[in-house]
C-alpha cells in the first residue's frame, strides 16, 4: 500500500483502486470479533468481491480477559479477482487490545497497517499480554504503519447522553471500529445497519447505540483523516447467478437436507456436541419442517447407534462429530459395515491426537477413516474442498451411502467448517437423483443377495410384511444373511464387502487437472487445502514453472484415472496438514516415490508455503 | 389380577400363533438355560397382542440373551455390546408403528451399556427392555457381573468379588422409567402376565427377569426363587391390593418407620394396616421401597405411569415446525441474504 496521507484533500479524500486486500480483526473472545468479521464479510459480498474468510478462536469460551489465550481472530481476503484463501498476511490488522497485538503481530505484512485500540494499552493489559514495555512506544512496530485510536473513549463520546451503562457502551466499540473499516474500503453501511435493526428489534436503545457507533467510526475515519486516503476493491468477475455467503458447516447441513428431500427419506442426525462439528447439529435442528429428526444423544456411541437404528428403519441416517468422536464410534461403524446399512459419518477434523486442538484445523484423521476399525472394514471416504463444496460432498456422501448400502465418511475440517465463501446457490430442482431400487418379490427375497451393478443388498424397512429378517454383527452367510462361521464364507464375505466399496469408483467423475497434463511436478491435494494449493500452483504457473495439480474429493475408492495422470509427471508432491497420510496411501497403491509437504500447526497452509515447498522440489533441493 | 392384566384378544383379522413367531434358526443356548423359558413365554404372548409380526422388532446387544432376536420371526437386530437401546431408539423414533423390544443382560445392560439404559428410560422411549439377570458373564465363560453378590468367587475373582453389586430396579426407577417390573424365568404364567402388561404399556419398560445360568452360575436365585420356597421368599405385588405373600397367604408387609416389617396373621382376618400397592403413584417412593426390599423379594409391576413418549414429542415438534414454516428447499438453500451477480 502506498501512503498518500501527506497530500491535503480537505473535502474528499482520494480513493486508490487496489486488486485485493487481507484484513484481520482480533481481540478478546468477548469483544465481538467474529460478529464484526461476519458483518464485514456480508458487506463485502454484497459489493461483488470474491472473498474467503477464516475465523480463528480459542477453545475457552471466555479465557482470562486480556491474555493471549483469549484472543479471537477473524481474517478475510477480498478481491476483484478469484479468491482461493483467506490470505497469508494481513494488509490491515485491527487489534482491540495488547494481547491481540502480541498474538498476531508475527503474521502482519511488513509495511502493513495496524489499527490499535489505544485505550487498552495500559499497564495492566500490557502485563497480561506479556509486554514489559508498551510496544506503541518502544519502536518495536517501526516496520508497520501503526494507527492508535482511542476506540473506547471515542465510542463513549459518541454514545454520551443515551443513558447506557459502561458495559453497554463498551460493547459498541467493535461497531465503531467496523465503521472505520467501512470508510477505509469505501463500503456502504446499509447491510450492517439493517442487520443491527433486526438483531436488536426488541431493544430500540441498542439499535440506536450500535447505529451511532457505526456512523461515528465512519465519520471519525473521514474527518480526522487518520488514514489519509481510502481504497476501492472493484467487483470480481464471478460466474453470474444468485449467491449467498456460506460456511462449511452450514453447507454440510444443507447438503444433508437436500439429500433427504431428493431421496424421499426423512433425515436422522444422531450427534453429541463436539467442536467444531456442533454447528451442523444446530443447523439441522433448526429445520425440523423438513421432517429432520435430530437426536442429541448421551454420547458418541449412542449417536451412531441411533443412526444405525434409523437406517435400519429406512431413514437417511447420519452421525456427525470430530476425530475423538469417530474414535468412540469405531465399533458401531463396523456394525454398519457388517449389516450393510447406509450411513454417513461426518468428521469435522480438528487438531489431534486426544483432545488435541479442538478449535484448530488439521487433516490427520484420514487414516482413521480409512482403517480405524477392527477387522477388514472398508468404507467409502469422501472429502470437501471448500466451504461451499461441503454441500456437494454432503449430498454425494448421502447418495453413495444409499446406492451402495454402506457407511460413507465425509471429511471436512475446522478450517472449512467455520470459514466462509460466496456460494453459487444450486437449483434445488436439478440435484442428482437418488436411484430407487425396487424390492424383489417376497419369494425371491434374500437378505444378502446383491444387486449386480452396485453389489448392494436390498434395503427393507421393518414393517414390511413378508420380509421379516434379522441383522447383526456376526459374520453373515453369503446370500442368505444367516449367521455363518464357515471359513470359506468368511473370506468370500470380506472380499465381497471390499469389492462393493470399490464399485463406487464408477461414480467418480474424471479428475480435473489444473495446468498441463504432462510436466515436472504434479501436486495432489485433498480436503480443505484446496484453496492454498490452487493459489500456489497458479502463482508458480504464472511464473512459468512446470507444475500442475489435482484435488481429490474421493479418497476411498480413489479416482480411477489418478494413476494415469501421475504417470505423466516426474515428481508427485502431496501437501497435507498431517505427517503424510494420503502420501502413504499413494505410495502404497501406485508405488510412486511421492514427496510430502507437511504442516502440523493447527493452521491452514499459506500460499507461500505451498509455493516454497514445490519450488524446492523443482530446484532439486529436496 | 386387576382388569388390565388380563390377556387381550387378538384385534381384527390378524390370527397368529406362537409358531408364527418362531424363526427357522436353531436355538443355541445351553440345555436347561433359563432363556428357553423366557423365549417360549414371549412367543406365547406375541399372538395375543394383535400386532402383525412385521410390526414387531427385537433388538439386542451382546451376550447369551442377546441371541434372542435370531429366534423370533419378526424384524430383529443383534447389535453390539451394550448399545441395543441406542439402535432401538433410532428404530422406534424413525418408525413409531413398530413395537420395539430390547433384550439385554446384566453385563450388556448394566455394565458396558449402563449409560444407554438410563438415558433410554429417562427419555421415555417406547421400548420394552427385558434385562435377563443371571449375575454372571456367561458368553465369556464365567466372570462376575455388576449384579454378582459381593464376595462371589468366579474365574476373574478367585478370592471373591470386591465390587458392590448394583440394584437394577432402583436404577430403572432413578432413571424415571415409566414401567418397572420384575419376574422370574421359572414362573411362566406370572412372567407372561407381566410381559403382556409391558406390551400394552406406552413408554419405557424395564423388566428385570431373574434367570438361571445352568453352566456358570447355577442356582443364581435359588435362595429365593426355588419352586419349593419362592412363595415364602418372594412376594407378588398387584396394583390396589395389600402386600401379602407366603404359601398360606399368611404374611404381609406393614410399615415400621420407613422400613418394611413382615407380619404373620390368619389369612381369614388380615390386619388393616397392610401396605397397599399402588403402581400408579405419581411419586416413585413406594416403588423404590419395593426395589430395596430384600425379604421377601418383591416381583410384579412396581411402577406403571404414563408420560409423553420421545417419538410423540419428536413428531409433535416436526408437525409444529411444518405448520409454522412449510418446507421449501430452494428457500432454505437461498438463506437469509442473497445477491445476484450479473
Amino acid at each position: 500500500m502506498s501512503d498518500t496521507s501527506t497530500q491535503p484533500k480537505p473535502n474528499t479524500l482520494p480513493i486508490e483502486e487496489i486488486e485485493s486486500a487481507v484484513i484481520r480483526f482480533a481481540g478478546d473472545s468477548g469483544d465481538g470479533i467474529q460478529l464484526t468479521g461476519m458483518q464485514f464479510t456480508t458487506t463485502t459480498a454484497f459489493a461483488g468481491n470474491d472473498l474467503s474468510t477464516f475465523p480463528d478462536y480459542p477453545a475457552e469460551i471466555r479465557a482470562p480477559v486480556g491474555t493471549t489465550a483469549g484472543v479471537s481472530g477473524f481474517q478475510i481476503q477480498f478481491s476483484s479477482r478469484q479468491v482461493l484463501t483467506p490470505g497469508d498476511a494481513p494488509d490491515v490488522f485491527v487489534a482491540m487490545n495488547p494481547a491481540a497485538l502480541k498474538a498476531n503481530i508475527h503474521d502482519v505484512k511488513k509495511g502493513g497497517m495496524i489499527l490499535v485500540n489505544k485505550d487498552t494499552f495500559n499497564a495492566g493489559n500490557l502485563k497480561k499480554a506479556g509486554y514489559e514495555v508498551n510496544p506503541l512506544e518502544d519502536g518495536s512496530l517501526s516496520e508497520f504503519r501503526v494507527i492508535p485510536v482511542e476506540l473506547g473513549r471515542l465510542t463513549r463520546n459518541a454514545l454520551d447522553g443515551m443513558g447506557l451503562t459502561a458495559t453497554e457502551t463498551e460493547r459498541c466499540k467493535n461497531f465503531f471500529a467496523l465503521g472505520m473499516m467501512y470508510w477505509l474500503y469505501d463500503r456502504p453501511m446499509s447491510a450492517t445497519l439493517k442487520w443491527i435493526e433486526t438483531k436488536f428489534k426488541k431493544n430500540p436503545k441498542y439499535v440506536e447505540a450500535n447505529h451511532k457507533a457505526l456512523h461515528a467510526g465512519n465519520a471519525y475515519a473521514e474527518t480526522a483523516e487518520i488514514f489519509g486516503h481510502h481504497f476501492r476493491v472493484n467487483k470480481a468477475p464471478i460466474k453470474p447467478g444468485l449467491y449467498r455467503n456460506i460456511t462449511g458447516n452450514e453447507a454440510t447441513a444443507l447438503g444433508f437436507i437436500a439429500a433427504s428431500v431428493a431421496a424421499g427419506r426423512p433425515l436422522w442426525y444422531g450427534s453429541y456436541p463436539i467442536t467444531p462439528a456442533s454447528d451442523v447439529l444446530h443447523e439441522l435442528s433448526k429445520n425440523k419442517n423438513f421432517g429432520v429428526k435430530t437426536f442429541q444423544a448421551e454420547d458418541e456411541i449412542a449417536a451412531i447407534g441411533s443412526a444405525i437404528g434409523a437406517a435400519f428403519a429406512g431413514h437417511l441416517a447420519l452421525t456427525g462429530t470430530s476425530g475423538p468422536g469417530v474414535a468412540l464410534k469405531a465399533e458401531a461403524i463396523g456394525l454398519a459395515v457388517m449389516t450393510e446399512l447406509p450411513l454417513v459419518i461426518l468428521n469435522v477434523q480438528r487438531g489431534g491426537p486426544s483432545t488435541g486442538l479442538p478449535t484448530k484445523t488439521e487433516q490427520a484423521d484420514l487414516f482413521q477413516a480409512l482403517y480405524g476399525r477392527n477387522g477388514e472394514c472398508p468404507a467409502i471416504v469422501v472429502a470437501a474442498a471448500t466451504p461451499g463444496d461441503c454441500f456437494t460432498m454432503a449430498y454425494e456422501a448421502s447418495r453413495l451411502a444409499v446406492k451402495y448400502m454402506t457407511p460413507v465418511f465425509l471429511l471436512t475440517d475446522g478450517y472449512l467448517a467455520n470459514g466462509s465463501e460466496p456460494w453459487l446457490i444450486p437449483d434445488a430442482s436439478k440435484l442428482a437423483p437418488f436411484d430407487k431400487v425396487a424390492l424383489p418379490p417376497v419369494g425371491d427375497f434374500k437378505l444378502y443377495k446383491r444387486d449386480p451393478e452396485t453389489m448392494a443388498r436390498p434395503w427393507v424397512a421393518p414393517g414390511t410384511p413378508g420380509y421379516e429378517h434379522r441383522l447383526g454383527g456376526i459374520e453373515k452367510q453369503d446370500v442368505t444373511g444367516n449367521i455363518s462361521y464357515d471359513p470359506d464364507n468368511h473370506e468370500r464375505m470380506v472380499r465381497l464387502r471390499a469389492a462393493k466399496v470399490n464399485k463406487a469408483a464408477q461414480d467418480i467423475p474424471p479428475l480435473e487437472v489444473l495446468g498441463a497434463k504432462k510436466g515436472k511436478v504434479l501436486v495432489i491435494g485433498w480436503g480443505g487445502t484446496y484453496g492454498a494449493i490452487t493459489a500456489g500452483v497458479q502463482n508458480l504457473q504464472k511464473a512459468g514453472k512446470s507444475v500442475s495439480s489435482v484435488h481429490l474429493r474421493n479418497l476411498n475408492p480413489l479416482p480411477p484415472d489418478l494413476g494415469d495422470i501421475m504417470a505423466n509427471f516426474d515428481h508427485v508432491v502431496v501437501p497435507e496438514l498431517n505427517m503424510g497420510q494420503l502420501l502413504k496411501v499413494i505410495r502404497a497403491k501406485y508405488l510412486v516415490p511421492a514427496t510430502g509437504l507437511n504442516k502440523i500447526k493447527g493452521q491452514p497452509f499459506k500460499v507461500t508455503e505451498i509455493e516454497a515447498g514445490i519450488d524446492a522440489i523443482l530446484k532439486g533441493d529436496k | 389380577m386387576p382388569d388390565e392384566m388380563e390377556i387381550l384378544p387378538a384385534a381384527g383379522p390378524i390370527v397368529q400363533t406362537a409358531k408364527d413367531f418362531k424363526s427357522d434358526q436353531m436355538v443355541r443356548w445351553c440345555p436347561g438355560c433359563g432363556d428357553f423359558a423366557i423365549l417360549a413365554t414371549v412367543q406365547k404372548i406375541m399372538p395375543t397382542l394383535g400386532i402383525p409380526r412385521e410390526k414387531i422388532a427385537f433388538v439386542s446387544g451382546i451376550g447369551c440373551s442377546s441371541r434372542f432376536p435370531y429366534y423370533m420371526n419378526t424384524y430383529g437386530f443383534h447389535s453390539i455390546h451394550g448399545r441395543a437401546p441406542t439402535v432401538a431408539t433410532g428404530l422406534k423414533c424413525a418408525n413409531p408403528d413398530m413395537q420395539v423390544w430390547v433384550v439385554t443382560g446384566d453385563g450388556d445392560g448394566l455394565s458396558i451399556g449402563g449409560n444407554h439404559l438410563i438415558h433410554a428410560l429417562r427419555r421415555n422411549v417406547d421400548l420394552k427392555i427385558l434385562l435377563f439377570n443371571n449375575r454372571i458373564y456367561g458368553l465369556t465363560k464365567g466372570q462376575y457381573s455388576p449384579t454378582s453378590e459381593i464376595g462371589k468367587k468366579t474365574k476373574s475373582s478367585p478370592m471373591g468379588t470386591i465390587d458392590m453389586p448394583l440394584n437394577p430396579m432402583a436404577l430403572a426407577l432413578a432413571s424415571e422409567a415409566s414401567f418397572v417390573a420384575r419376574a422370574v424365568d421359572t414362573d411362566l404364567p406370572f412372567l407372561g402376565e407381566v410381559l403382556t402388561r409391558a406390551a400394552h404399556h406406552k413408554g419405557s419398560v424395564f423388566i428385570e427377569i431373574f434367570q438361571n445360568c445352568i453352566v456358570f452360575n447355577d442356582g443364581a436365585f435359588e435362595d429365593v426363587a426355588a419352586k419349593e420356597i419362592r412363595e415364602d421368599k418372594m412376594m407378588k405385588v398387584y396394583h390396589g391390593k395389600p402386600m401379602i405373600f407366603g404359601a398360606k397367604k399368611d404374611k404381609g408387609i406393614v410399615l415400621n418407620g420407613l422400613e418394611p416389617e413382615v407380619v404373620t396373621f390368619d389369612p381369614a382376618n388380615p390386619p388393616k394396616n397392610l401396605l397397599i400397592h399402588d403402581e400408579k403413584a405419581p411419586s416413585a417412593t413406594l416403588a423404590n421401597f419395593l426395589a430395596h426390599m430384600a425379604e421377601p423379594v418383591p416381583q410384579g409391576i412396581f411402577r406403571s405411569v404414563e408420560r409423553p413418549m420421545l417419538h410423540e414429542m419428536m413428531d409433535a415438534q416436526i408437525d409444529q415446525a411444518k405448520k409454522d414454516k412449510p418446507a421449501n428447499l430452494q428457500k432454505l438453500l437461498n438463506g437469509p441474504e442473497t445477491w445476484t451477480v450479473a
